[in-house]
């Protein structure tokens, strides 16, 4: 299974996701935001965490905009699947493949801890090595993380179980407790939490393994 | 020629900003102000004849996020 890691101006959790991939079994490419394909074969796009372009104009935008993203679009258009963490997902909000936005948090701080989230269902290749109901704990660390949609998708994204991960306790103001969402086919993950840290004892906790273990497994097979 | 974009977060959408700088207004004494949005000004220097066509295509694609943010176009 093939995996590639965008990396932008900004990007800092670039090499902590290519760890997280390489640790569950994928071979993993490092590509620039400048490369206008991504190499032949990859399987999953991930979209790591950081301050892309400096958060400039709107966390994510001006790197939703750059070649590597068109490619990226080009790969989910085709059934590719996607992950972005924390600056990734605000990345994916902006190319519009996952809906919503990311705005302000609702307490203005920057929030930086530990989090219980409840994992909602395990339909997708992202989940599949939870069980629903089951209780992570998982970092975060960010400013914008308060995740607003309007109602009629909120309607939708319920209604189709595309909300892999809420909160337990709501941190940064998200509608719904929301802390993860997926596309339309399953196949696009973004999520504030930072699965990627915590996937090694020496991390304080692994239980971001089994999101990498089940991505990895599932397409080693496809 | 010169064109100013003003953009808002959309009526409706919560601004956690605006909020803080009520707050901020009523803890120094200012009286009755009921609500603050805050945004962002964008001033472009563009090519003369750019069309107002030409500024609204920067606005959706880049300028502003319209899932959240509406946008008001000014030429000068």
């Amino acid at each position: 299974m093939r995996a590639a890691v965008i990396v932008f101006p900004g990007s800092n959790c670039d090499r902590d996701m290519a760890v997280a991939l390489k640790s569950a079994g994928a071979d993993v490419d490092m590509v620039w935001h400048k490369d206008a394909a991504l190499p032949d074969g990859v399987d999953l796009v991930a979209v790591p965490g950081g301050f892309s372009f400096g958060d400039y104009l709107r966390c994510g935008a001006i790197a939703a905009k750059s070649p590597i993203c068109k490619a990226l679009v080009q790969h989910v258009e085709r059934g590719g699947y996607a992950l972005g963490v924390c600056n990734g997902f605000q990345v994916l909000t902006e190319t519009g493949l996952l809906p919503g936005a990311l705005m302000r948090n609702a307490g203005l701080k920057f929030v930086c801890k530990t989090v219980d989230l409840r994992v909602e269902t395990s339909d997708c290749a992202f989940t599949e090595g939870y069980k629903a109901g089951d209780i992570i704990a998982l970092p975060v660390a960010h400013h914008d993380g308060n995740y607003t949609v309007d109602p009629d998708t909120l309607a939708r994204l319920e209604q189709d179980a595309r909300i892999p991960f809420r909160y337990l306790q709501n941190t940064n103001g998200s509608v719904a407790d929301i802390a993860g969402v997926l596309s339309e086919n399953r196949r696009v993950l973004g999520m504030m939490p930072h699965p990627e840290r915590a996937v090694d004892a020496g991390h304080g906790g692994t239980d971001g393994q089994a999101l990498f273990r089940g991505i990895v497994a599932q397409l080693a097979t496809a | 020629m010169k064109a100013r974009v003003h953009v808002m977060l959309k009526n409706g959408v919560l601004d956690p900003q605006g909020e803080a700088v009520r707050h901020a207004l009523g803890a120094l004494g200012f009286e009755g102000v009921e609500g603050v949005r805050q945004g962002k000004v964008i001033e472009l220097e563009l090519a003369d004849g750019t069309s107002e066509d030409t500024i609204r295509d920067m606005c959706e694609k880049l300028l502003a996020n319209t899932v959240i943010e509406s946008y008001r176009i000014e030429v000068l």
